[in-house]
């Protein structure tokens, strides 16, 4: 499993509320919430993003509230893969969740911002097609893989419950 | 985690299957859980009487759209036959409920769709916040997979100084070990000024751990604990403490007495400075309530230092109580009249402004010091406003005086 798309750079302690601020909870729809994915730190993220996007950030991402409209709006709004130095426990689990890759990799310093990144999901290689540089990123557990393969927690218990 | 899995030991690191003895969601997470609920396909919850509905967002619901919103959380707890729901008007903040109403007990397995749910460690149990996603599979199945964490300790000798509260003990402990200080661990809080603390100051210190990222945060139970629950909750329970020799990652001391009135400046939780060096900060707006200071003890903390007094002209003291319980307590006891006639406005018990979604929320380049847990960029409404964190009586005092202030100051 392999996704590509540019290189959007962000710091430390990126939060869900400047991913998804919570006043637009009440829009349901992910591609409502997609316009409005990061308006906290960088409005122009979804215009970025439009072609595909990878997102290379610090500690701690997607602290914050439990809200799993963090990791659908960032899914939404074209973002293939995200990868940080860590990941706040819950933000953690709902991107596996929702099917939205994501990695633990100390990358931000070693790629650009916009730079061409292919990332192979499962064996957790990051290549800077722009730099010619590979980077390593922690793998997955397999049931992490697992359920993202399945296209998320609901299509993964759809199947272990025998309902398709 | 051992009992719930089913195991007779588990290590840090392991991944388990585990049983929840107790499921929470509200009305914002609601409508996506009841999403991917019916994505699942599962006709009826697991167990009705193990999930608990508390409505406490947008109460009562300030927009179209919300109000649609509850009507559907609403009809699926009627559907599936969850009698533990609590609409508006009946509960409160859902973490403060959950507490006062009896559905934490020690030794528990607890999830919830908030990550504030960390709050019920203070009665011992393991509660943690999740996604609408995995709670939908809680009410499929009943069970979730955890990983095992790692727990770090901290030891809190001493005893509080006068109008020092739990707020500023755990802004100083996060202060200690950054946002991420305690990412995917437990902390577990002990010592004499643990022990010295009731049980709404317990309460404020687990709400908070998951600002250093923890995964729970807990306070070994205790008389206090016992009698708490015994007076509230039905069912018998079983009291669970570390085990003899039990390993932490880390252990911190930190002694109580020494600690002063702090602040966390925006946009960080961590950035912690005493109250007494920010005397420059001037506000446009108090707000003492939340899942982290909306408890009767803090109302009370708040009106020793409002009592006679009145808020400066040109700021706005938002009061909300955490939930009717203590919405009726803080009437009977006239803590409501002092906030009245000190100018404060009092607002429907809920979550208030903190989540910038109902009434109080800031304009560009307004500055707010909040009784809440996150200061984040945009948080509370404008992300052009700035939020300070701090114990209601530093919140009471500075709404006084206009700026920021050390209530040691205002009350001599």
């Amino acid at each position: 499993m392999k996704v590509t798309g540019r290189a959007f750079i962000y710091g430390d302690d990126i939060d869900t509320d400047v991913i998804i601020p919570g006043r637009y909870l009440v829009l349901q729809d992910p591609a409502e919430l997609a316009k409005h994915a990061m308006e906290g730190i960088d409005p122009d993220y979804p215009e970025k993003a439009r072609g595909g996007a990878i997102i290379v950030a610090g500690r701690n991402f997607g602290c914050g509230s439990s809200r799993e409209e963090a990791p659908v709006a960032l899914k939404h709004a074209n973002t293939r893969c995200v990868i940080a130095e860590s990941f706040a426990r819950i933000f953690y689990r709902n991107a596996i969740n929702v099917a939205l890759p994501i990695l633990e990799a100390s990358a931000r310093n070693l790629v650009g911002e916009g730079d061409l990144l292919e990332v192979d999901i499962v064996n957790g290689i990051i290549e800077d097609r722009t730099k010619g540089v590979v980077v390593r990123a922690k793998p997955l557990p397999p049931l992490a893989l697992e359920i993202i393969n399945a296209g998320g927690l609901t299509s993964y218990i759809r199947r272990r419950l025998g309902l398709g | 985690m051992a009992r719930a899995s089913g195991e007779k030991e588990v290590e840090p690191g392991q991944i388990i299957e585990a049983r929840v003895d107790r499921a929470m969601m509200h009305d914002l997470t609601g409508p996506r859980v009841i999403d991917s609920f019916r994505e699942i396909g599962v006709e009826k919850v697991w167990d009705p009487d193990r999930i608990v509905i508390i409505f406490d967002h947008d109460v009562p619901p300030s927009t179209i759209k919300a109000a649609e919103l509850q009507r559907k959380v609403r009809s699926f707890a009627r559907e599936q036959g969850i009698r533990n729901f609590y609409d508006v008007g009946r509960g409160g903040i859902c973490h403060v409920v959950m507490l006062e109403r009896g559905y934490v007990k020690p030794g528990e397995l607890i999830v919830g769709a908030d990550s504030h749910t960390v709050t019920y460690g203070a009665l011992g149990a393991f509660a943690t916040g999740v996604g609408a996603t995995d709670m939908a599979a809680v009410l499929a199945m009943g069970s979730i997979w955890l990983r095992v964490p790692e727990s770090i300790r901290f030891e809190i000798s001493g005893r509080l100084p006068k109008l020092v509260s739990a707020k500023d003990l755990i802004l100083h402990i996060i202060g200690m070990i950054g946002a991420g200080g305690a990412t995917y661990k437990a902390i577990v809080f002990a010592g004499e000024a643990i022990q010295s603390l009731g049980i709404d100051g317990r309460a404020t210190i687990c709400n908070m751990s998951v600002e250093a990222g923890a995964k729970a945060g807990i306070v070994e139970p205790d008389e206090k604990t016992i009698s708490y629950v015994r007076e509230r909750a039905a069912e018998p329970f079983n009291p669970v403490k570390s085990d003899e020799g039990a390993e932490f990652s880390e252990t911190y001391e930190v002694d109580a007495s020494g600690l002063e009135p702090l602040v966390a400046l925006p946009p960080r939780v961590d950035d912690v400075k005493p109250a007494s060096e920010l005397s420059g900060v001037e506000i446009d707006q108090g707000f003492i309530g939340t899942c982290t200071n909306g408890r009767l003890d803090d109302l009370r903390a708040a009106a020793q230092i409002l009592k006679g007094r009145r808020v400066k002209e040109g700021v706005r003291l938002i009061v909300i109580p955490g939930s009717q319980e203590v919405y009726r307590r803080a009437l009977e006891e006239g803590l409501l009249r002092i906030f009245v006639e000190a100018g404060a406005i009092i607002g429907a018990p809920g979550c208030g402004p903190c989540i910038g979604i109902s009434r109080g929320v800031l304009a560009d380049g307004e500055t707010c010091i909040s009784s809440a847990n996150r200061n984040f960029v945009g948080r509370m409404g404008s992300s052009k406003a700035k939020i300070y964190l701090a114990s209601p009586a530093t919140v009471a005092a500075s709404a006084i005086v206009g700026r920021i202030v050390d209530p040691r100051e205002v009350v001599g």
